[in-house]
């Protein structure tokens, strides 16, 4: 489980190498659009996640995901909305979901306890990743001050969920 | 009307407009960028709590002593009123990094 690399993430990796690779930032309507689809992404696990989990704690930790990103991916809209930016589809926003799709239909395979530890080991490598990618790409390329902003509020409630995902999994071994 | 007779009367009312607020303050917490403000607030039992969210998110402020658990929702402001003397660690449920300690003298 931990050793395969969920698909999103390694989507986010190419992100960061192929954004270096070619020294070309991503343009703010594509990191408006990339940052909401990793939300939605993150929304549509929980979901399946408040169907299917049997532990309390994942439960509620996939009620607390689905709040948070609904409110950060409604501020985005708020904001691409005032700032008239359209977000534009991008290879990374298309790559990111095409395997996270593959990785909702991987994880509805499973029952029980296996799902459980594998949705909340998924959720930890996938904030480790998103916050890696708004760290090391997102925030530095963003230039309109209030996008910026708003993925720097993301990445401090990002990496909150990151932690409360670590101690989840911790209590399932 | 004697003004004379009234004076007791208004020097009490008077007496009493400034002493209730000296008895019952309102402090305000606010909760912005995932951080609550001030992170260390003073009160007395009786003061009210007006507990300001300005985030898009829920945010709660949980004693962890159990005195108290205010829930507040995106963009609002809910007021408590402080029963219980202590000194109180609380954090929000939600967004457990968020932690702050009230003061609340008898």
């Amino acid at each position: 489980m931990f050793v395969r690399l969920s698909a999103a993430i390694a989507a986010l990796s190419i992100l960061g190498s192929a954004a270096l690779a070619q020294g070309a930032k991503p343009t703010d309507p594509q990191i408006a659009h990339i940052a909401y689809t990793a939300g939605v992404i993150d929304i549509a696990a929980a979901k399946q996640a408040i169907e299917k989990a049997g532990n309390k704690d994942v439960k509620t930790f996939a009620q607390d995901m689905v709040r948070d990103h609904e409110a950060v991916n409604k501020q985005a809209l708020d904001l691409v909305k005032k700032l008239k930016v359209t977000p534009e589809d991008n290879d990374t926003s298309k790559a990111l979901s095409k395997q996270a799709t593959e990785k909702l239909n991987e994880l509805a395979k499973l029952k029980g306890a296996d799902y459980d530890k594998a949705y909340v080991a998924n959720e930890v490598a996938y904030h480790k990743a998103v916050n890696g990618a708004l760290e090391t790409q997102l925030i530095p390329s963003a230039s309109n001050a209030e996008l910026k902003s708003l993925l720097q509020t993301g990445l401090k409630i990002f990496q909150g969920h990151r932690q409360h995902a670590e101690q989840v999994a911790a209590k399932l071994k | 009307m004697r003004p004379g007779r009234y004076l007791p009367v208004m020097a009490a009312l008077l007496f009493v407009a400034i002493e209730v607020p000296a008895h019952a303050a309102t402090i305000q917490i606010t909760m912005q960028d995932l951080v609550f403000a001030p992170a260390e607030a003073s009160a007395k039992v009786g003061d009210t709590v007006e507990w300001i969210n300005k985030d898009v998110f829920v945010h709660t402020a949980t004693a962890r002593n159990g005195d108290f658990d205010v829930n507040i929702a995106p963009k609002k402001t809910v007021t408590s009123v402080l029963k219980k003397a202590g000194t109180v660690e609380y954090y929000c449920r939600f967004h457990p990094n968020m932690k702050a300690v009230l003061t609340i003298a008898p």
